[in-house]
């Protein structure tokens, strides 16, 4: 396990030297930083310097990145970012998550939360970002998400490998008696160039924590830079080629259990009535005790192993209390068109036109399309787990989360204990996607743990558990409808999006005495903010719970308007008679959307955009700028008897700066993936009140035969920083669905597009 | 109790008691503490499991550890020491593992594939590669094998 890991036991000993709480200088009350979590944590020898650099006397140089790593490379961006400034090389620095502290806050999440269009910088949408920023401080949230890692830390992780550097040059500046000119900081030594004698940054280390931290930090120059905006190898490359025991579900304790969770179908549905007696009839399934959360009720097994928990789980007889209405997907559907023939929730962006202008569009210039998408699951790779362990007044938790923060008050507030008695160690994650946000199954894994105190327990779902109990990316249905002039213009844009709340659903089973400010924003994601020139625009959001726990799937609300949005442009442009790239440029004309323009013109470019295909083949393209990433992406497809091959794929992404062209270009390419995968037949279907997908044979992904060949390339035009993760997933099926318009001249509105049309 | 039953993993015995209906992962996994196998789905439907029983790649979540007898390769037993496999190497020059979940059975599938078909075809490599990855790694995997078959002398 971590090295911090190992060193738990001893959390909050007061252990603490004064570390440079160096970042705090010229702060101001809420602005000041949190105590350093790395002095409470610190073993013999090590040094911590801020609350991400902790040296040894021998000179080995842990970085904390303090970030779920999920496959999106970010503790070994995270890790560049400081070793840059530390003069340092990447392969010299071991990279660690870290323990759960308020000082690791993730103030991009929230910001990125605002009801503001990314581009937009009026002082209303400055103000509100601010304003966020200090919310994220008070509440803590140190969380993974939103594509928002690396511009959250592009700053602050810089400048704690910058205070570091400085202490350590000023403390050789006394050791050799000399002044910094006659210095030479390479790969954590420092030499004097009179004598050539060096010293390590180890050897300096105790010394160096008593100086005073810079007040000014001199960050070097995009130009200077050694590791940032090169490719780097990940720094847990070695450990995922070998089997590694990295992810929550290799902990392996001392006389630890192993248990598994058989739950309700879904969260207001309760524990009438069990049976245990065939599950405790099973050889080696020892308990099976109730679980009463604010995330759901059922049923944990405790085993001598896993399979038997599997077993047991099997064995067990439950009678459900099932009061909600909404059993199955039809009337889930009911409800959402219902909820579009009342009045909006709310409206975001949009032109502020006089209503009476989208209500007197001449017929003929009209055109009007709905379009939907249903539940998705995350399905990560790694079925959810955690392991816990009830040790005197802590519980320990190990999981691969990507909201440690939340896990701590989740489990504080259900035991009635302090955050603080909640140590959380966060493991690799087996994938994330959003699902990894959630706190159930930590919760229920410290509930499980409190039958088995004072021993360990690893509660891994299976498969099924996993599937039936996600919280699901909302099902929704868009009508838009459009003005096309003479001309070819899209005068008017009118969209009408019906769908369950995500963050109305997540505080309900998360903070469950806090009740959501303001609209939520991802309802309307991927539409109202996007670049389009349109004269009148009106985004209208129809909220409606379908009584299902709905979250964040990768790329969020992206995910669903991308699709929609893209569509009808699409749609549009054959309305007008232009071609779709041609429609697009001349829609979105403004100078704050050059960005859009540039990757739709070289995407155009390096997919062959308007030359001739064989019979039976096409190309669709979309472009939606998500988490300040812009992205434009062709697809092309081969239509034959019927059936629909995805060959090849080109994405062009500004994120404004690129610190990383391999990884980052990763993450497009899975994001494509993972988007493109909807197409095939993903999708969750209700009955009777439950889950009818289970496992990859009813709820499947991309595999090997089905995967195109993929290009992507960067642009770095826009003026502020975007994110990684997500933004290559929302133009992929709208692309996707319309090169099958231009190889077939069918349109499909709604996903999974292979209800309507058969793919290899 | 159960019977005593002897299991070859990565070239040593070891014996262990266990339900025979079992099945050989979580043998692996829960008794024997070899944690290279992953679980993804218990129903052969995802591959992350994948071992290697006398050549060739099974997964393991299927696989009743009591009808198990020849010699069991697991990720762990693929390196020569600290050297790694041709597979490994090819998948760490391509930078292929995103969140890694998947990659265990990926290479074991990967490390079967070339000894049954050295030199594999794109078809060969679509055939055989049948396990899930959900960063949706397909085309760095498929070009680290071709890498790997070279380098193996294909």
């Amino acid at each position: 396990m971590s090295r911090l890991g190992k060193y738990t036991r001893r959390a909050f000993l007061g252990l603490g030297v004064a570390a440079a709480g160096g970042l705090a200088v010229g702060y101001y009350f809420y602005q000041k930083p949190y105590a350093n979590p790395l002095d409470a944590k610190k073993a013999e020898g090590e040094t911590p310097f801020n609350p991400y650099v902790m040296i040894d006397a021998d000179n080995t140089i842990t970085i904390i990145a303090p970030r779920a790593e999920m496959g999106q490379g970010v503790h070994t961006t995270l890790a560049a970012l400081v070793a840059e400034e530390l003069e340092v090389p990447l392969e010299q620095v071991k990279v660690e998550h870290g323990p759960s502290s308020p000082a690791y806050f993730n103030a991009a999440l929230l910001e990125d939360g605002t009801p503001f269009p990314f581009y937009d910088e009026s002082v209303l949408a400055e103000l509100a970002r601010g304003s966020m920023k200090i919310v994220a401080k008070f509440l803590g949230i140190n969380a993974t998400g939103g594509s928002t890692s690396t511009t959250d830390a592009f700053v602050k992780m810089r400048e704690a490998g910058y205070a570091a550097r400085y202490v350590l040059i000023k403390a050789a500046e006394e050791h050799f008696g000399t002044t910094k000119d006659n210095l030479i900081v390479a790969d954590a030594t420092i030499t004097e160039k009179s004598s050539g004698k060096s010293v390590t940054y180890g050897e300096l280390a105790s010394k160096a924590v008593a100086i005073s931290p810079p007040t000014e930090m001199k960050l070097k120059k995009a130009s200077d830079w050694k590791i940032l905006g090169k490719s780097q190898d990940r720094v847990e490359l070695k450990d995922k080629v070998t089997g590694g025991r990295i992810f929550g579900i290799d902990m392996q304790l001392p006389d630890m259990l192993y248990g598994t969770v058989r739950m309700a179908p879904r969260k207001g549905v309760s524990l009438k009535s069990y049976d245990k007696t065939a599950a405790l009839a099973i050889p080696g399934v020892k308990d099976v005790v109730e679980i009463k959360t604010a995330t759901g009720e059922g049923l944990g097994i405790i085993a001598e192993n896993t399979w038997a928990a599997f077993q047991g789980s099997q064995a067990l007889v439950i009678e459900w209390d099932d009061p909600l209405t909404l059993q199955n997907s039809d009337q889930m559907w009911n409800a959402l068109e219902t909820a579009l023939t009342k009045e909006a929730t709310f409206e975001l962006g949009g032109t502020g036109s006089d209503p009476e202008v989208f209500a007197s569009i001449p017929e003929k210039e009209t055109l009007s399309a709905q379009y939907r998408v249903p539940f998705l699951a995350h399905a990560t790779m790694e079925p959810m787990n955690a392991t816990a362990q009830h040790e005197g007044d802590t519980i320990y938790i190990w999981t691969g989360t990507q909201a440690p923060g939340l896990v701590q008050s989740a489990v504080a507030s259900h035991f009635d204990m302090d955050s603080a008695d909640i140590d959380i160690t966060t493991t690799r994650l087996g994938g994330g996607f959003g699902r990894r946000l959630e706190v159930d199954f930590s919760l229920y894994a410290a509930v499980i743990a409190k039958a088995t105190a004072p021993y360990p327990v690893k509660v891994t779902w299976t498969r099924e558990e996993d599937t039936q109990h996600d919280t699901y990316r909302p099902m929704a249905i868009a009508e838009i409808k459009g003005q096309i002039t003479p001309s070819g213009t899209l005068k008017t844009f009118d969209m009408h999006v019906a769908s369950p709340s995500i963050v109305k659903s997540v505080m309900a089973r998360t903070f469950p005495g806090l009740s959501p400010v303001g609209p939520d924003n991802s309802v309307l994601d991927g539409a109202f903010n996007q670049p389009l020139d349109a004269e009148n625009q009106r985004y209208q959001a129809h909220v409606s719970d379908l009584l299902v726990p709905v979250g964040f799937w990768r790329s969020v609300g992206n995910s669903v308007n991308g699709f929609f949005h893209e569509s009808f442009m699409d749609e549009a442009a054959h309305k007008a008679g232009v071609d779709p790239v041609e429609f697009r440029l001349a829609q979105m004309t403004n100078d704050e959307f050059m960005p859009a323009r540039e990757v739709l013109k070289r995407v155009a470019e390096i997919s062959g955009w308007g030359t001739p295909l064989p019979a039976g083949k096409g190309r669709g393209v979309a472009h939606v700028l998500s988490f300040g990433t812009w992205t434009a992406q062709v697809v092309q497809v081969d239509v034959t008897d019927e059936t629909v091959t995805i060959e090849e794929v080109w994405a062009v992404a500004d994120p404004g700066i690129v610190l990383d062209p391999g990884l980052f270009k990763d993450q497009i390419m899975s994001g494509i993936n993972f988007g493109l995968s909807q197409a095939f037949g993903e999708e969750i279907t209700w009955s009777d009140g439950e889950v009818e997908q289970a496992n990859f044979d009813t709820f499947d992904a991309m595999r090997m035969y089905q995967a195109p060949k993929i290009t992507v390339e960067v642009l770095e035009n826009s003026p502020k920083m975007g994110g990684a993760g997500e933004p290559g997933t929302p133009p992929s099926t709208p692309a996707l669905a319309n090169a099958i318009f231009a190889a077939t001249g069918k349109r499909i509105r709604q996903m999974p597009l292979s209800n309507e049309i058969d793919f290899i | 109790m159960y019977p005593k039953q002897n299991l070859t993993v990565n070239g040593q015995t070891k014996e262990i008691e266990a339900d025979p209906e079992m099945p050989l992962l979580w043998a692996l996994r829960d008794i024997l503490d070899i944690k290279g196998p992953k679980f993804g789905c218990g129903i052969a439907a995802c591959g992350a499991c994948t071992v290697m029983i006398d050549g060739e790649a099974v997964r393991s979540c299927v696989q009743p550890v009591g009808d198990v007898t020849g010699a069991i390769t697991t990720i762990e037993g693929i390196s020569q020491g600290d050297e790694l496999h041709a597979v490994q190497q090819a998948w760490v020059k391509h930078s292929v593992p995103q969140c890694g979940y998947c990659q265990s059975g990926q290479i074991m599938a990967a490390v079967a594939l070339l000894e049954e078909i050295p030199d594999p075809t794109d078809e060969d490599i679509s055939d055989a590669m049948t396990n899930l990855c959900r960063c949706g790694t397909y085309p760095k995997i498929r070009a680290a094998i071709k890498d790997a078959a070279q380098a193996l002398g294909a």
